[in-house]
């Protein structure tokens, strides 16, 4: 028998556990300006989502998704990105989100449970953060598709998880992406775990990575948790997306250092030793020991580092707290561009109700 | 002005519209080279490009989210489904995205996506191509619910649709695809969507419909006429958000009301229609209202649809007993 198409998926890894360089770097990690931003946009995430956390248990913020295990990818994303690129999110994705320009006040209020927290002041193109699960592939084939149409060098990156992948949509999305070479990058964020269901018990492939070849399209294994080798990966990626020669699939490892969501006790379903075993690959600390090693950080500007990260953070706290509550006629002002002559008298119960802000 | 069908009128709208504005385009399975299974974007790839028109994988999902992210765009694409049985694949796009995206963005990012599908009973078709379920769409917040029901009406409305800066899901009555001609001028006039049109004015009897029924409902009037009965004929046309003023003005008028639709009964657009009059205008009516309807079964398969699907005798009879209390 003749072999008609054999495929292998490739795997990326610069650093080790210790922040070692295992081979040459990409020369971009050269520019210790990116890679110190890098660092620090990470613990600024990581700092944020402590709090948010403890705004929740504290009744003043609502369900929370913690990125913890993410920070890395949302960097690496955050940073090779373009502003006229777009984002398509799913909902872990906040480290990616802080570098798009979005508020950190702005991803409490959304959390918090109101819709302005997705009006995105100083970040208007990217879609919103995404909760039903893969649909948002289906938006970021389409964007695409509107940047093909109009003869534009621009690129769409789509973030979803390992459970997604299960879904249509993902593989709908994928193979129309392969069909119309279209400028997109699926970034899959392989944390091992869709609430309580494994990696393993989601799909009986190897890879994620391979899902790409069903659609005619790259697939990139990356370490998630090693900022060169998503980051590299992602460049390439993004400049065969805008250079017209279609999309990309890159799983990047990592893990769920946290709960699903503050709702959620990932105790009932994984062991504590899985857990200690995941931190030590933590992403973070990895960057931190490079940055070491290579000089280029002290524990001085760590501990400023996390003194700013520290102020930042509670500043967009108050900012967040001292939201006025919107008007109840907020529900019915944003349905259609204009309200329908049905729907005033709706209206006109909720001023009777709530009262209303002049509009 | 050309004497067209409603399945012409459709691609008269679209061609209009995707010659004065490039940023419409189509989306959807077998539309571009063959035209689409009715054809009605028939001779459109050829004018504007396989970058305007475009065949999509056979994958319904995808062809709502791929619409709804490049509506995000600015784009107004135009997707259609090839019959309404196969939308469900679609569902979660339309009611979790498209219907959402402006209002809980708080206005940053929105959906003028129009999304077609031809519907309904009377062809003989095969299992599955033959339902009307508009009042799953009118239920959604968001979406707005468009069934012509003539092809002067086809034309206005679908360039009302693909103008409207909201998503719109655009039924069309594939029964009466070919069976009515009328002259349309092809002007680019758009007609008001969110409002009824009073195709007949009458005294005694109001009748309300939509769709393909709108035709056995003005046979039912002028027959009526025979026999002394004056009925004002509603098409509904935008059946979410509705234009209750113009249905309660005319109960008000008539004391009288039947509502007739090919969908089934429980819980469809005729319940909420009725609720409707019942909380308005109660004290107006000289009768209950009267629904004449799908049966609430699963719709046959052909050879038993036509017992389904609502008589010119069976909303006589239903006027008949109105005007006898």
């Amino acid at each position: 028998m003749k072999s008609r198409y054999d495929f292998h998926v490739d795997s990326l890894r610069y650093l080790n556990d210790q922040g070692l360089p295992l081979d040459a770097l990409p020369t971009w990690a050269e520019e210790s300006e990116r890679v110190l931003a890098a660092y620090r946009n990470m613990v600024l995430t990581r700092t944020f989502d402590q709090k948010a956390i403890a705004l929740q248990r504290t009744g003043q913020c609502g369900t929370y998704p913690s990125v913890l295990g993410h920070e890395v990818v949302g960097t690496a994303i955050g940073q090779c990105m373009t502003p006229d690129d777009v984002f398509v999110p799913y909902y872990r994705d906040q480290a990616a989100h802080i570098l798009r320009g979005v508020k950190l006040s702005e991803l409490l209020l959304y959390w918090g449970g109101d819709e302005r927290g997705s009006a995105w002041q100083d970040c208007p193109h990217d879609l919103p953060i995404a909760v039903p699960i893969a649909t948002q592939c289906c938006h970021a084939v389409g964007i695409a598709a509107a940047m093909r149409i109009r003869d534009e060098h621009r690129a769409v990156v789509c973030c979803l998880g390992d459970g997604a992948t299960s879904k249509g949509d993902f593989l709908e999305s994928l193979n129309l992406a392969g069909a119309w070479h279209l400028p997109v990058v699926f970034m899959v964020i392989n944390n091992q775990w869709a609430i309580s269901t494994p990696r393993s018990l989601q799909s009986g492939t190897e890879t994620i990575a391979q899902k790409a070849i069903a659609g005619g399209i790259p697939g990139h294994l990356v370490d998630g948790n090693d900022y060169f080798a998503v980051t590299d990966q992602l460049l390439q990626a993004l400049e065969r997306a805008r250079a017209g020669k279609g999309a990309s699939l890159i799983e990047a490892v990592t893990y769920r250092l946290g709960d699903h969501t503050t709702a959620d006790d990932a105790t009932r379903y994984r062991s504590a030793e899985e857990l200690k075993q995941a931190w030590e690959r933590d992403g973070i600390k990895r960057l931190q020991r490079y940055l070491h090693h290579r000089a280029l950080w002290s524990p001085d500007q760590e501990q400023q580092l996390q003194t700013d990260c520290k102020a930042t953070v509670e500043l967009a706290v108050a900012d967040y707290l001292a939201v006025p509550p919107a008007p109840a006629t907020d529900m019915l002002d944003y349905l259609f561009a204009k309200l329908p002559k049905a729907l005033e008298p709706q209206r006109a119960r909720l001023v009777v109700r709530h009262g209303q802000e002049d509009v | 002005m050309p004497n067209v069908t409603l399945v012409e009128a459709v691609n008269m709208a679209l061609a209009w519209e995707m010659d004065h504005d490039p940023n419409v385009v189509l989306l959807g399975e077998d539309i571009a080279t063959n035209g689409g299974v009715f054809r009605a974007t028939v001779g459109l790839k050829e004018r504007f490009g396989y970058k305007r028109v475009m065949d999509t994988p056979l994958a319904e999902t995808l062809i709502a989210g791929t619409a709804i992210g490049m509506a995000t765009q600015g784009l107004r694409p135009v997707a259609e489904f090839q019959f309404m049985g196969f939308i469900y694949a679609g569902m979660e796009q339309l009611v979790s995205h498209a219907a959402r995206l402006r209002n809980r963005t708080r206005g940053r990012i929105t959906c003028p996506a129009v999304f077609r599908a031809p519907f309904g009973g009377g062809i003989h078709a095969p299992e599955h191509h033959s339902e009307s379920t508009e009042a799953l769409f009118a239920h959604i917040p968001g979406l707005r619910v468009v069934i012509p029901s003539s092809p002067q009406r086809a034309y206005g409305l679908l360039l009302a649709a693909i103008r409207n800066p909201d998503p719109v899901v655009f039924l069309e009555p594939k029964r009466i695809y070919r069976a009515v001609s009328q002259p349309v001028e092809d002007t680019g006039e758009a007609l008001p969507l969110d409002t009824c049109f009073t195709l007949r004015e009458g005294d005694d009897v109001t009748l309300i419909s939509w769709g393909a029924s709108i035709h056995e409902t003005l046979q039912a009037a002028d027959r009526l006429a025979e026999q002394g009965i004056s009925a004002e004929v509603i098409d509904v046309a935008t059946l979410s958000p509705l234009d209750r003023d113009t249905l309660l003005c005319s109960v008000a008028k008539t004391g009288r009301c039947v509502i007739i639709h090919e969908a089934c009964r429980n819980g469809g657009v005729g319940a909420e229609i009725a609720a409707s009059i019942a909380e308005a205008a109660f004290l107006d009516l000289q009768a209950p209202v009267v629904r004449v309807t799908g049966y609430d079964t699963v719709m046959p398969y052909y050879r038993l649809e036509n017992f389904y699907l609502p008589q010119v005798e069976d909303i006589v009879a239903a006027v008949e007993q109105v005007i006898a209390l």
